[in-house]
């Protein structure tokens, strides 16, 4: 909505909000009681607001594009993101109130909106240098070429070498440079200096809501979903109107070229919940979904292993106190708990528990699986006993089909979209040119692909292994039972297997080395390393992170007999 | 293996790649052509670092698989192919020269020739220079097929010249070619390198238009500068020419020689040797001896009964005047340690007796003076002949018989 009225007391048109959301006049800080919604992400309001104090109008360019700034676009991608959320069934609370919210926290931090001092430092756009917040700027304006290269890695660094030789000859007006007003400012910015928003960082925000909410939707998940292309990321401004040109430096910002990766977008979900100066998100507990206990049995049931063994795995979580409200809430700042990845915790949780009961050295859950193979022989009546052997051959049967149709689909992903973005007018017609023999050489090639039907987008599951009881061929493993591997003692059910090996001995220091512990596929039992791989695969994540949450759950496990004997070596008695 | 789940552009494309490459090893167009439509889009994004760029990777993948697929057409390939000449222009005329060639494979060679007149005519500025290399290529098979031009009027005019007819139109278009293709051919034959079908047509037009001198020079030129790799058809060229010139002698040896010293094995060995034989110059005769022995060194010659019977003849012809057996001797030093084992074995004998009298007649009379009569080949080949009641055979024992304190010289 345009808020066109004059100001009662000097009739000016200049609008900005408070904190309360009130607008109040800029010329002369009256405030109204007119509170506007801010919420909605609507473009043309968004704008007025962020008016530059100088009162400059917004003016229509002549290439019919009009002014917007880099944190409208940004806007732009979570609304849309949050309504793709909602469509998988994430509650409306999300984009309404939480999401929104914390990004209209996150402009107010980042002094882009929403505070008095805003529309002038980005009134500073418009003159390259000399930014009062760039406490460590360059003395010199940074060249084209150095904007160019400072964006994220992610973008090409293969840029059009002849586009920053052009600009490098025109005036500062950075309108050239960008379509977006700020666009050249904003990849200036000092990034020791508050967050930068990034395209991944659209993500830790929407996972950060997530959170908040305690939406049954893991990190892993949500990543997922972005591959898959359920949650728009990659090309998400094919969205924007068509008013916001996009153009030169902001596809250094806009413009995705690379999958996220869990790390980062974790990690820079943490930052900005200390950044935003969040409180204690809302508490974890039993009945959410996040919580070990939930995710274990999710996992258990999508790694087809029997229901048996959530009752092992609500020990372990127990006994290591992984499952209490004040290890798994998320209080942003706090840098003195471990911050909690659930997907990869529950995984390790699981991995665990197979070492307990399997003990997964390659010998004994052999043993153990023909001893079961043996009973089962005999055993007609009741549930069948848990062979390891079958469920590993029916595992890797399916993780090697979907595996190979994983990579597959990598070698075929397609990053451009069909709209076409330059960097500069003189490479206008070269792209174009470019686009045109591209789509003619695909049409060419692709009636010689024989009858290939185009790839459908796979509906979007929680679950990416299914498996019935209905099924007669008996490759559901979630009714069988432990029997075969567990005996009773004193009237207690313990497991047979009397050893345990420790994946490490001793953790890393995770500040100095980067790492908890080092994950070599040969250093480790076949059978390790199946399993590892196979939640690897579930939750799209590199084993070794898999791994170093093993250790860290081991550790936690065996603490007090690690502590009483350092000289352990990583055999170790229950 | 680990299975990066990080994943970008590049990478993306790098794998694709593979599974195009796959692909082709199998020989599974369809499933190349299908990965080749998601490797595409590469075309978009600047590549200038890498090796080989993504336009060049798409024109030699998507040419291989135009070439085998079961449904692509010649017109296909021709608009591909014009889509690449675009796409590159740094590559304009490899393009342009690849074209030609696969027009010229599938028997289009007025297409070709059209396809090499325009390239002729291209210009870019600086990249006229630089690819001055592919030009002068372009130029020379232009040159050959005005050649080919020229010769196709050449015979229209031979058959209207035998009815009687004459035909102006003809004759002033079949000069015309040949001037066309004079230019091209003598520029890209200035350049060293290897250009025998070049080579040949050039000569073939001086010799047509009586300019001898030319010819020789050319072929000199290509035989003996240095700087053109070693080419032992240069040779032949040279040899063949002189010949039909009615060159001396000695012109004509010292061509073969040469392609004796490359080339020993050559199949005109055998003319040198018969040439050489009949020479009243001692050192040339020796030459001869020297060419056939070589010549048989050869497994391909093994049963060759005109090499056989040239080296019997010599040696048959050096016993009997009784002089220069050292030169026999010399000979066979190198030899009598394998060649008893490769060529007068028993199992040879009997083959060869079997499957051709005459070359076992042969090799006979040279495994007896060689080897004297207790040798295995001749011991078994004799006898049979004389059981069969082949007269010459007969006259054979006798003669090595007679002769075999020659042999006991030779061995010695």
């Amino acid at each position: 909505r345009d808020f066109n009225e004059r100001c009662a007391q000097c009739s000016e048109v200049n609008w900005g909000l408070t904190d309360g959301g009130r607008l109040y006049c800029r010329s002369c800080h009256n405030v109204t009681e007119r509170t506007t919604d801010v919420v909605n992400s609507d473009f043309v309001c968004n704008s007025r607001i962020q008016t530059i104090s100088k009162g400059l109008k917004k003016q229509e360019k002549t290439d019919g594009g009009c002014e917007w700034y880099v944190c409208e676009g940004f806007q732009l991608v979570l609304k849309k993101q949050a309504e793709a959320l909602e469509a998988l069934g994430v509650c409306p609370q999300m984009k309404d109130e939480v999401l929104c919210n914390f990004w209209r926290r996150y402009l107010q931090k980042t002094k882009q909106a929403y505070c008095n001092t805003s529309a002038g430092e980005t009134v500073k756009a418009l003159s390259v240098c000399d930014s009062s917040t760039d406490v460590d700027s360059e003395p010199e304006t940074p060249s084209p070429l150095q904007l160019l290269s400072l964006s994220e890695s992610e973008g090409d660094l293969q840029t059009d070498s002849s586009f920053a030789s052009s600009i490098s000859k025109v005036s500062e007006s950075t309108s050239v440079c960008s379509g977006s007003v700020d666009g050249s400012l904003y990849l200036m910015k000092n990034r020791k200096e508050k967050l930068r928003m990034t395209m991944p960082m659209t993500l830790s925000f929407c996972y950060m809501a997530l959170l908040w909410l305690r939406e049954p939707m893991t990190l892993s998940d949500l990543l997922r979903f972005v591959v898959e292309g359920h949650i728009p990321y990659l090309n998400v401004f094919q969205h924007f109107p068509e008013k916001m040109k996009l153009y030169g430096l902001d596809l250094k910002i806009f413009r995705v070229e690379s999958w996220p990766v869990y790390e980062e977008v974790y990690n820079k979900m943490l930052e900005l919940a200390a950044f935003l100066d969040l409180p204690r998100f809302p508490d974890i507990t039993d009945s959410c979904f996040l919580h070990p206990d939930m995710l274990c049995m999710k996992y258990l049931m999508e790694a087809n292993l029997p229901d048996e063994l959530h009752n092992w795995t609500c020990r372990v979580v127990k006994k290591i106190r992984i499952g209490e409200a004040d290890f798994l809430t998320l209080v942003p700042g706090n840098k003195s708990t471990r911050n909690v990845k659930y997907d990869v915790l529950a995984a390790a949780v699981i991995v665990v528990v197979l070492k307990l009961l399997f003990l997964l050295d390659d010998h004994y859950e052999w043993l153990l699986s023909d001893f079961a193979e043996e009973r089962n022989k005999n055993n007609k009546e009741g549930g069948p006993y848990f062979e390891f052997k079958k469920w590993y051959k029916v595992i890797k049967c399916s993780l090697d089909v979907k595996q190979k149709k994983l990579d597959e689909e990598r070698a075929k992903y397609l990053w451009r979209c069909e709209k076409v973005l330059f960097y500069s007018d003189k490479q206008k017609s070269k792209v174009l040119k470019r686009r045109q023999t591209a789509v003619n050489l695909q049409n060419q090639f692709g009636k010689l692909s024989g009858s290939v039907l185009p790839a459908e987008k796979p509906n979007p599951s929680s679950f990416q292994l299914s498996w019935s009881e209905e099924n007669t061929d008996g490759s559901c493993f979630h009714g069988h039972s432990l029997k075969g591997v567990l005996q009773e003692k004193h009237g207690l059910l313990t497991v047979k297997n009397p050893d345990y090996w420790l994946c490490t001995v001793k953790l890393c220091n995770e500040k100095t080395c980067g790492h908890l512990a080092h994950y070599r596929e040969v250093d480790f039992p076949q059978s390790y390393h199946f399993v590892i791989q196979l939640f690897s695969f579930l939750l799209r994540i590199q084993p070794s992170y898999i791994h170093d949450e093993v250790c860290v759950v081991e550790h936690k496990l065996f603490n007090k007999k690690l502590c009483k004997k350092p000289k352990y070596n990583t055999g170790l008695r229950k | 293996s680990s299975h990066e789940y990080k994943l970008n552009f590049k990478k993306s494309k790098e794998m694709c790649l593979s599974y195009i490459q796959d692909a082709m090893l199998q020989k599974q167009w369809k499933k190349a052509a299908e990965f080749l439509t998601f490797y595409i889009e590469s075309l978009e994004k600047d590549f200038s670092t890498e090796y080989v760029s993504p336009s060049e990777m798409i024109w030699r993948i998507g040419t291989e698989i135009l070439c085998h697929h079961s449904r692509s057409s010649m017109k296909e390939f021709n608009s591909f192919t014009e889509q690449m000449k675009s796409l590159g222009v740094k590559r304009y005329l490899k393009v342009c020269l690849e074209h030609t060639f696969h027009l010229l494979c599938n028997g289009l060679i007025d297409e070709a020739y059209q396809n090499l007149s325009l390239s002729e005519s291209w210009r870019f500025g600086e990249q006229t220079v630089i690819q001055d290399k592919e030009m002068k290529l372009i130029k020379a098979y232009k040159g050959l097929l005005d050649y080919y031009n020229w010769s196709k009027q050449k015979n229209i005019l031979l058959e209207h010249g035998q009815d009687g007819f004459e035909d102006l139109s003809v004759e002033q278009e079949m000069h015309s070619y040949f001037r066309k293709a004079a230019v091209n051919l003598k520029e890209i034959i200035k350049i060293p390198g290897v250009w025998d079908l070049f080579v040949k047509c050039y000569v073939d037009l001086l010799e047509f238009y009586g300019d001898h001198n030319e010819a020789r020079q050319v072929l000199n030129e290509y035989a003996y500068n240095s700087k053109f790799p070693a080419n032992p058809n240069a040779h032949v060229y040279l040899y063949q020419f002189l010949k039909r010139h009615g060159e001396s002698k000695k012109s004509l040896v010292s061509a073969l020689k040469i392609l004796h010293e490359v080339v020993p094995s050559h199949e005109l060995m055998i003319d040198f040797n018969i040439m050489l034989q009949k020479s009243k110059k001692r050192k040339r005769r020796r030459l001869g001896l020297e060419v056939i022995f070589a010549v048989l060194d050869y497994a391909g010659w093994k049963e060759n009964v005109k090499a056989w019977s040239c080296l019997a003849k010599q040696v048959k012809q050096i016993v009997i005047s009784e002089k220069h057996l050292d030169w026999i001797q010399q000979e066979w030093n190198s030899r009598k340690d394998w060649w008893p084992a490769f060529h007068f074995s028993r199992y040879s004998a009997k083959r060869n007796w079997q499957e051709n009298e005459s070359l076992s007649y042969e090799k006979a009379l040279v495994a007896g003076i060689l080897l004297g009569k207790g040798c295995k080949y001749f011991k078994y080949v004799s006898h049979q002949g004389c059981k069969a009641q082949v007269k010459r055979f007969r006259i054979l024992k006798k003669f090595v018989n007679k002769h075999n304190p020659v042999y006991l010289r030779i061995s010695g």
